[in-house]
């Protein structure tokens, strides 16, 4: 954290040893002061008012272990000859085209995986297959949302900071299809879809002809009176009581229930809860490829070219006789349908929405997912979406730490702590994305990847 | 009605003049590295705990009483510490990154706020802490009656100090902005970051500095907010967040009085909003209002329109 | 080729552009604030011609292409696009007077641009615009780029997408033979290639080369190129002239554009506009705007503290543009002396002429005498008994002007003190340099040398502070010294 001196390869080794020793000190003192308020002292409420607590051995064994690992770094890291960190930059550096090089492998690896993930799970994990088999529907439904978000930032690149905005918009227009008019999930998926790009278009036209960051804080406040109206406006949507009793979803009108009439009934096995993930699974999966496949085909057609065509130059589009406000729009407006469908699939899925799930830290991860993986990668939104969501809920099953710290420690609630700061690690090591090369959407001889330092970002950036 | 628009106007401005505080620090970091600092909001919030500790300990463990004094050295101690973690974030999110792919410092800081917050939670916990009113009292500056009684138009000795302190720390401000060379190497890297560092300006250092400058601001409106409300807990930075920024760019980004002047017209909205209409629906006003001043001004109320170069 | 002999043969009959303008710009003005930048423009802009609008910087060239292009709206002013022949005066005006953007019939259709959104300007009125820095999607690859040029058609084709995402069959055809052009194009500027590059990558000829070509792939009518040939050398320079001409020949575009490079102008125009701080001070084909005393004042700039006198920078500005030609001619065998000539080398033609002749009369005769107006100063062909005097120590004649001035017979102070009202005028437009000799006192200057008395100009210039002026003792009669 602390400035870090240039490394001098003919420096003495006690002049070394002597800087790394100043230099931890520093990173120790600000950790110390950093920490002072937080970690040295802690304030409860008390009868009477706040109680403070100190915190001592805390704060100074923080202190201490930055201490001690800015040493070893500055002495083993940094500071020798040929230091580590360049040797990383020069393994990473090809990595983006080798992982552009592999994409098509991957791609196909994972999308097999995908379609075999339920059979997998339940056979070779039968007595955890429930809880995977949830966690890779929570993770392909944010693949979907990544996928629907990628059009907007990543294509046309338009930054939308209020994404989950049409995601809440699909899941309460199913919720209340279903509550007010007995619609099922079906009947409503497409329906919950229009109104989401309605909403698209009836925000974007106003707002679609600022630029940059105006146009990330417009979309953010959006995203906001949405939650907050949905919050307040009781008697249309239950208020933050949220809706329940969400209809499940049927298979040709086929009930995943128990009893006469169920799906298991109908086929004569015997009835499993299981049955229904495995149903969720599929929908999610079906919706999240029929979201790429438009995607991908969407990417050679005009729309598609004048979008990224857009995110590289305005003006010159607006000279080839481009009209970019319908080009936005329907970027927006495609995107948010997409939100759309996965937000009805949410509802289906949870039974039970509540302006709870549609904060602004959704739309953050979603972005995220779609910036870690690389803006406009398809399959980088698959890697970030199973590293992020997967690596989040990996960290539910800290438990074994308990065994470490001692009964008093909730390894849960460093969830997010980690979350945020992978987000930034992984953001400092790779700027831009994951996969950062570009496929041309025609070729005339020879197909060339284009490199990340071309492509620009859209003037949403 | 005379009375309650004048005593709501006090209201809005107090309310007001610490979203400008807050603001400022959005409009300087805009201004120079062009990002939103998503994670200010949460150093408002850091601020504000680093005040309320400083409070405990003065006043519980070192036994001050003298409250002016004790305010005092906490606003000192906020505004230095506030700035060690502004500079902080800056060096540790930030400055890797700069001059690359201008999405992923927006990221970073959204990252950076998320571990901010949930850095505070871990540490401090989740409950509210509430601290009861340390200064009480006003001067009332109008009375009426109505029919369910007298009604009262009162300028708190709080709300005083709130404008009052808000007032001198601008007027400081614009003087270090326009007379320093601290504040015209800050001009300087606005312009052109590469030429002031090619003219001899360090460029990494006013950057810190803008932060740490942008931090100590969000110290003293934390131990605003604080005092004024005298509730905190570790999520207050999000949404003092957004309004400040909204501030920023209603009064047109990158530039200072406009901070102020967008801070107190979303003080103002929020609190007229309330009193006139729904509290509930306050948050929907203030955006929206901030959604059509951008549709019909798009570079906010004081910022220079931006000509197209073609 | 005096400029009054063809302004009679253009008020007897109206330029070929103005018979069959492709575009008309009338009365536009366009103020920024206070910043007037183009003021009450009027010209038009020929069917099949190649126009150029010349300037210098700042003159407010790139605002009128913008106010064209749609990219700024005028503040006054119209300017109307004509797809079929002739003035087709009625339907403009019938489209002024309704709320209408253009009317469109098998006969014709004109447009009204300053009402049009700029891609509608593109769209409909077919009029498509490269720009000063290079703006192509750099991400994306030359054939994308010119596949996105084509966007309008083929959204059609595709259904407005709708179709597309389905597959319909229609779009694969359109779609191939959209990509058949952007291969024809990419012919055509010699970079199939680098089709499969991204733009960014190539190099910057072929990018300006690739601006083109994108644009005439939305089939313009009217192509208007903002400084095609900046930066270009002169080979790459003589390689888009040949493709303007290819563009103009083969596909019939009209073209206008914006140039510095006054190699391409004058050899490829056939019609030029010169505007200088956003007013149009001349108007005609090449050999009329080279000749044009306000051109070339303009364009040399009259600078009242200069004490380099203008004739000279003309004379380093032949020779560059000499070595240019040279250059380029190595590549161009055929070219047209004549017609290549820039303009300042066409007024630096005149005295040049005039001095093979001096010595031959014994009272100087300009041929051209009646071109300017005023009367010409009476000149001695030898500077008579007590020599030449130093012209130069008169602040604002420099060696050229010293020169010219002994073509005309004027040697001494007193030959110039002599002068009134009339031989001001016509020596100041046979210098090129109107008012100029008013302003600088010249007259008074000579007066006050004639008597012996010193200027304050003269005293520097004896102290040998004026580097371009000769000291009181001219070195050889004045007329064979070189400067």
């Amino acid at each position: 954290m602390a400035t870090r001196s240039v490394p001098l390869s003919s420096a003495r080794d006690d002049d070394r040893l002597a800087n790394s020793l100043r230099d931890a000190a520093i990173a120790a003192l600000m950790v110390f002061a950093l920490g002072f308020f937080f970690l040295g002292v802690r304030t409860d409420i008390a009868p009477g008012g706040l109680a403070l607590t100190f915190r001592w051995g805390l704060l100074f064994s923080a202190v201490a272990i930055v201490f001690a690992g800015r040493l070893l770094l500055n002495l083993f890291v940094f500071k020798t000859s040929t230091p580590v960190t360049s040797r990383l930059a020069d393994t990473f550096s090809g990595a983006g085209s080798s992982f552009a090089g592999l994409g098509k492998w991957l791609a196909r690896a994972l999308l097999i995986f995908a379609i075999v993930l339920p059979f997998f799970f339940t056979y070779f994990f039968p007595s955890k297959d429930r809880q995977y088999i949830d966690l890779a529907i929570l993770i392909m439904t944010y693949i979907m949302l990544g996928w629907g978000l990628n059009i907007v930032v990543g294509l046309a690149g338009l930054l939308d900071l209020g994404y989950v905005a049409f995601y809440a918009v699909g899941a309460y227009s199913f919720a209340l299809l279903a509550q007010n008019f007995g619609f099922g999930f079906w009947m409503a998926l497409p329906l919950a879809g229009l109104l989401a790009a309605f909403w698209g278009v009836i925000l974007g036209f106003p707002v679609l002809r600022l630029r940059g960051d105006y146009l990330a804080i417009v979309t953010l406040a959006f995203g906001e009176i949405i939650r907050v109206v949905l919050l307040n406006w009781y008697e249309f949507t239950n208020g933050p009581d949220g809706i329940s009793g969400i209809p499940r979803p049927t298979l040709f009108g086929l009930e995943f229930s128990r009893g006469e009439g169920g799906f298991a009934d109908f086929f004569g096995i015997p009835y499993d809860s299981i049955h229904r993930f495995i149903y969720l699974y599929y929908i999610i999966f079906v919706l999240a490829i029929i979201t790429n496949l438009v995607t991908i085909r969407l990417r050679k057609l005009p729309v598609g070219r004048a979008w990224e065509a857009l995110r590289e130059d305005e003006i010159a589009c607006r000279s080839l006789g481009i009209n970019t406000t319908n080009t936005k729009l329907t970027a927006f407006s495609i995107g948010a349908m997409f939100g759309g469908f996965a937000g009805s699939f949410f509802a289906t899925r949870q039974g039970f929405i509540s302006p709870e799930s549609f904060t602004f830290l959704e739309s953050a991860i979603i972005l995220a997912i779609v910036v870690l993986g690389g803006l406009g990668s398809q399959i980088g939104v698959v890697i970030a979406s199973v590293v992020m969501i997967g690596g989040i809920e990996m960290l539910r099953n800290l438990g074994f730490l308990q065994h470490v710290f001692g009964d008093g420690f909730d390894p849960t609630q460093y969830r997010m702590l980690i979350f945020g700061l992978a987000m930034v690690l992984i953001m400092v090591w790779r700027p831009r994305g994951l996969i950062t090369t570009r496929e041309p959407t025609a070729v005339l001889k020879e197909k060339k990847r284009i490199g990340a330092d071309m492509v620009a970002q859209g003037e949403g950036h | 009605m005379l009375e309650y628009f004048v005593q709501q106007l006090i209201n809005g401005l107090t309310l007001g003049s610490i979203y400008g505080l807050i603001a400022i620090g959005y409009t300087m970091v805009y201004g120079i590295i062009g990002m939103i600092n998503f994670a200010h909001g949460d150093i408002f919030m850091v601020g504000s705990f680093i005040a309320l500790a400083t409070f405990l300990i003065l006043t519980s463990v070192f036994g001050f009483v003298f409250l002016p004094v004790v305010l005092l050295i906490v606003l000192i101690i906020a505004m230095l510490f506030t700035s060690a973690w502004g500079w902080t974030v800056e060096r540790f999110a930030y400055r890797p990154l700069r001059g690359s792919f201008r999405l992923a410092p927006l990221i970073t800081a959204i990252g950076m706020s998320i571990v901010l917050q949930n850095f505070v939670q871990v540490t401090q916990g989740a409950r509210v802490k509430p601290l009861p009113p340390q200064i009480q009292g006003g001067v009332t500056l109008m009375e009426g009656s109505t029919e369910n009684g007298t009604i009262l138009v009162q300028l708190s000795y709080m709300q005083m100090i709130i404008i009052f302190t808000t007032l001198v720390l601008m007027a400081g401000f614009t003087l270090l902005i326009s007379r320093t060379s601290l504040g015209r190497a800050q001009r300087a890297c606005e312009q052109d970051r590469k030429m002031a560092a090619l003219l001899g300006v360090n460029v990494d250092r006013t950057i810190s500095l803008t932060f740490v400058m942008g931090a100590a601001l969000a110290a003293v409106a934390g131990l605003m907010f604080l005092l004024l409300y005298g509730v905190i807990d570790f999520y207050i930075g999000f949404l003092a967040g957004v309004k400040a920024f909204t501030a920023a760019v209603l009064g047109g980004i990158g530039s200072l009085p406009g901070a102020m002047l967008g801070g107190l017209a979303i003080g103002l909205i929020e609190v007229f909003w309330s009193a006139y209409f729904t509290v509930e629906y306050k948050d929907v006003a203030a955006f929206s209002i901030l959604a059509i001043v951008l549709i019909f001004l798009p570079s906010g109320l004081l910022g220079k329109p931006e000509v197209e170069k073609v | 080729m005096g400029s009054v002999v063809q302004n009679e043969i253009e008020s007897a009959a109206p330029a070929r552009w103005d018979q069959t303008p492709i575009l008309s710009v009338e009365h536009l003005t366009m103020r920024f604030g206070g910043l007037v930048a183009v003021n009450d423009l009027s010209f038009n802009v020929g069917r099949g011609d190649i126009t150029a609008l010349i300037g210098p910087n700042g003159a407010g060239k790139t605002t009128v292409f913008n106010c064209v292009t749609g990219f700024y709206k005028p503040t006054e002013g119209r300017t109307a696009m004509r797809h079929g022949a002739g003035l087709q005066a009625g339907a403009i005006e019938e489209v002024t007077r309704s709320d209408l953007r253009y009317k469109e019939s098998s006969q014709g259709s004109v447009y009204l641009l300053e009402r049009m959104p700029d891609f509608e300007i593109s769209q409909r009125a077919k009029v498509a615009r490269t720009f000063q820095n290079i703006r192509l999607f750099g991400g994306m690859t030359a054939l994308e780029n010119l596949l996105v040029a084509q966007h309008n058609p083929l959204m059609i084709a595709s259904l407005f997408t709708i179709g597309g995402i389905f597959g319909v069959p229609g779009y694969k055809k359109a779609e191939k033979q959209a990509i058949e052009k952007a291969k024809y194009w990419l012919e055509q500027v010699r970079l199939t290639d680098r089709a499969d590059d991204p733009a960014a990558d190539l190099p910057y000829g072929a990018q300006r080369r690739l601006e083109i070509a994108r644009a005439m792939c939305t089939d313009p009518l009217l192509l208007c190129l903002d400084e095609p040939a900046a930066g270009l050398n002169p080979r790459e320079s003589h390689e888009l002239n040949e493709l303007l001409q290819f563009i103009r020949e083969t596909h019939g575009t009209s073209i206008l554009l914006i140039e510095h490079d006054m190699g391409v102008v004058m050899e490829i125009s056939d019609h030029v506009i010169v505007l200088d701080y956003g007013v149009k001070i001349s108007d005609g084909d090449a050999l009329h705007v080279k000749s044009d005393p306000r051109v070339i004042a303009a364009y040399l700039g009259v600078d009242d503290e200069a004490e380099i006198d203008v004739p000279e920078i003309k004379h380093d500005l032949e020779e560059v543009v000499e070595e240019a030609e040279e250059l380029a001619a190595a590549d161009r065998p055929k070219a047209k002396p004549k017609k290549t000539r820039p303009a300042a080398k066409a007024s630096a033609d005149k005295p040049v002429a005039k001095k093979a002749e001096a010595p031959a009369a014994s009272e100087i005769k300009i041929k051209n005498a009646a071109d300017f107006p005023g009367r010409q100063p009476h000149g001695t062909k030898k500077p008579g008994p007590a020599g030449p005097d130093s012209l130069t120590r008169i602040k604002g004649i420099g060696p050229a002007n010293e020169k010219k001035l002994n073509t005309l017979g004027i040697w001494r102070f007193d030959q110039i003190a002599a002068w009134k009202a009339p031989e001001v005028d016509w020596v100041g437009a046979w210098l090129a340099f109107p008012g100029r000799i008013q302003r600088e006192q010249w007259v008074k200057q000579a007066k006050t040398l004639a008597k012996g008395r010193e200027t304050a100009f003269s005293k520097r210039v004896d102290k040998g502070e004026v580097p371009t002026s000769k000291t009181r003792k001219p070195r050889s009669g004045g007329k064979g010294g070189k400067p």
